[in-house]
């Protein structure tokens, strides 16, 4: 077998139709807003493109929860803290950038401190004043946070429905501490009246499109990321120990380690996500948190497709746009939608949209010809 | 057992027990397999076969006993993968493959060399000759079903894909825990030829209840019972061994 190029290894055909999809979004979306007047029927409010921002952070959180759920089998019902801890860290810096153009006009001060009285900015504020320090904080808080759990939880042996109740008890106790006042970080406020990002007013609508094209491409890096990790034999791996965990560990493969390096980049992909997330949406708040939220990402992922990764983005943003869609017309009926939508995509779509897809390709091409079949199997090695 | 036999062992066993709730599944069994030697194991179902495996490879640990790889490696306070870098492999009693992979994945994974994530991320695992695969395959007659699905094998195929990744493993000592349950008299004559091939070059134990099978083997027996050695010797020795009888054959 021959070896070709990195790039063309990783890419397969939804692989190179999702990167080209996104590309056209980061060409047309700016674009059209930008340069088209706003009569004209192709123009793209700046509200939308902030809105289709937010899905494609949704996208990259979906993304990130394949690689450990769809690959490795950890079903993680917590992912929403990682994305959460990316946002706060984000959302710190823009406090920061506020300066004394608060209410309460305090020099340093964040309004919701001088409010509480407090005297001085607690410690671990220091630092996120500066964007390259607050953008290593968006990666280095959850990855560790992930780094820690993992090493107990894999080194323990904790898997299936007891690992995805920890993960979930994570997240809970993650949102009751950031309800508190005295974490220092908002409390159920949360951070918000964002003004500034790197110099530029969030709200503008240059700074919109700029966080969108940012945002579309932190998915494609992600998306390349993760597509590396599964296509390598690291990634065989990680499918071995989804199909037969003892068998890996008595083949010689530190399972735990295995895990942990998937469940580590995956947290700090999320903490990206969330990042992106919190200034297009404005506000960072502990609900983030809720273990709903979580709960809500797996459903992408099974919607979309497990274990394919263009799946999990794709799932994320038509769930989302459902959402958007039902709880305009009907707010009340989104939760039982969802729960519906998930009853129906494990009875009846079990491989989700894409899985799905590519068996019925599979089919087709088993039922052309038995021979040609094979050599496309022996190809897309 | 003195010092020097002990380091002419490639696998020993003293006194090992172990309690499930209150159940001994192994009662001071001990046990001796020499340097490339190959080992039958047969007894009664729930006589403790498996539960030695489970301890000889980490996955249990025994209550008291001592067992020892090699004559000084003490293998009660070791895990699974390290067990398994020491060079003993092991074939679960229920077939065991990578489902979602193609065989030829399976043997991939399985080859020696080294194992960190890192290497599987960046370095060598990624760089396995395709030839070291195919003479794996060739060993256990699955070279046609190559680009397969594991999970598309049949059950004997999957049973010779697993002895395959324990090839591909290179240990010195498998345990091969009931090989040819399951498989036709076809499948069991087959697979008896390929073990033997597989003992010129590495210890081997075989767990296994077809006493045909055992005496086609032609190597020494022990029969547990209880979670005990109940006799040892040649298969005919043992088959006409009285307790062994009463216990098992006769039944
Ligand atoms: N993990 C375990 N927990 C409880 N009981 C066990 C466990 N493993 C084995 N046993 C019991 O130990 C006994 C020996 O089992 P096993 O070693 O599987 O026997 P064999 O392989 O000889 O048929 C059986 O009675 C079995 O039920
Ligand atoms: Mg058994």
């Amino acid at each position: 077998m021959t070896r070709r190029p990195l790039i063309l290894a990783l890419l397969d055909g939804k692989g190179a139709v999702f990167l080209g999809v996104l590309a056209s979004l980061a060409v047309l979306v700016p674009v059209s807003n930008l340069l088209l007047p706003e009569a004209s029927p192709l123009h793209v409010p700046t509200y939308a493109v902030s809105l289709l921002g937010k899905y494609l952070s949704y996208a990259l959180l979906a993304l990130a929860l394949d690689l450990v759920w769809g690959y490795c089998g950890i079903l993680s019902l917590g992912h929403g803290a990682f994305f959460a801890l990316g946002g706060y860290a984000m959302g710190m810096y823009l406090m920061r950038q506020i300066g004394p153009r608060g209410v309460y006009g305090h020099p340093v001060l964040p309004d919701f401190m001088v409010f509480l009285n407090w005297q001085e900015l607690p410690w671990y504020w220091h630092g996120f004043d500066m964007f390259p320090f607050a953008a290593l904080m968006v990666l280095a808080v959850p990855g560790l946070l992930a780094f820690v759990f993992g090493w107990f939880a894999f080194r323990s042996r904790v898997t299936g429905v007891y690992l995805s109740i920890i993960t979930q008890a994570m997240t809970f106790a993650l949102m009751l501490a950031f309800f508190r006042n005295d974490m220092g970080l908002g409390g159920n406020n949360g951070l918000t009246d964002f003004k500034d990002i790197l110099g530029f007013p969030v709200q503008a609508q240059a700074t919109r499109v700029a966080l969108f094209v940012a945002t579309v491409t932190a998915l494609a890096l992600g998306y390349l990321v993760a597509r590396y990790m599964v296509t390598s034999t690291y990634g065989k791996v990680l499918v071995a120990i989804r199909d037969a965990e003892s068998r890996a560990r008595f083949l010689g493969y530190r399972v735990e380690h295995y895990k942990l390096v998937a469940f580590t980049v995956s947290a700090m992909m999320a903490g990206v996500a969330g990042a992106l997330y919190v200034p297009q949406v404005g506000i960072i708040n502990p609900s983030e948190f809720s273990p709903a939220n979580s709960i809500e990402a797996v459903v992408w992922v099974a919607v979309g497709g497990r274990g394919t990764l263009v799946g999990a983005a794709l799932g994320a943003v038509v769930v989302n746009t459902a959402k958007s869609w039902l709880t305009g017309a009907l707010p009340e009926l989104w939760l039982f939608a969802l729960g519906a939508l998930f009853i129906i995509v494990t009875l009846y779509l079990p491989k989700g949209i894409v899985g799905t897809l590519a068996e019925w390709r599979d089919k087709r091409r088993a039922t052309v010809s038995a021979k040609p079949a094979e050599v496309a199997a022996g190809a897309a090695e | 057992m003195t010092n020097a036999a002990l380091t002419n062992t490639v696998l020993y066993l003293d006194g090992v027990s172990v309690t499930f709730d209150g159940f001994r599944a192994l009662n001071k069994l001990s046990l001796a397999i020499a340097p490339g030697e190959m080992r039958a194991i047969i007894g009664p179902n729930g006589a403790g076969k498996t539960t030695m495996m489970d301890i000889i490879t980490g996955k249990t640990r025994p209550d008291e006993g001592e067992v020892f790889f090699g004559g000084m490696i003490d293998l009660t306070m070791l895990d699974e993968a390290e067990i398994a870098t020491l060079g003993i492999g092991r074939k679960f009693q229920k077939p065991t493959v990578f489902e979602s992979h193609t065989v030829a994945d399976n043997i991939r994974l399985a080859l020696a060399g080294e194992r960190s994530p890192f290497s599987a991320l960046f370095g060598a695992r990624n760089r396995i000759p395709e030839e070291r695969i195919d003479a794996v395959l060739s060993t256990v007659r699955l070279t046609e079903h190559r680009e397969r699905l594991a999970a598309d094998l049949s059950h004997g195929q999957k049973q010779w894909l697993e002895i395959g990744m324990l090839l591909a493993q290179d240990p010195k000592l498998l345990l091969v825990d009931e090989p040819v349950a399951g498989m036709t008299d076809a499948e069991t004559a087959e697979t008896a030829h390929l073990l033997k091939a597989i003992a010129r070059e590495h210890s081997v134990i075989v767990v296994e209840h077809d006493m045909a099978f055992v005496r086609e083997l032609g190597c020494k027996v022990t029969v547990l019972h209880e979670g005990s050695v109940l006799a040892e010797g040649s298969i005919d020795a043992v088959s006409a061994n009285e307790r062994v009888i009463e216990v098992y054959l006769g039944r």
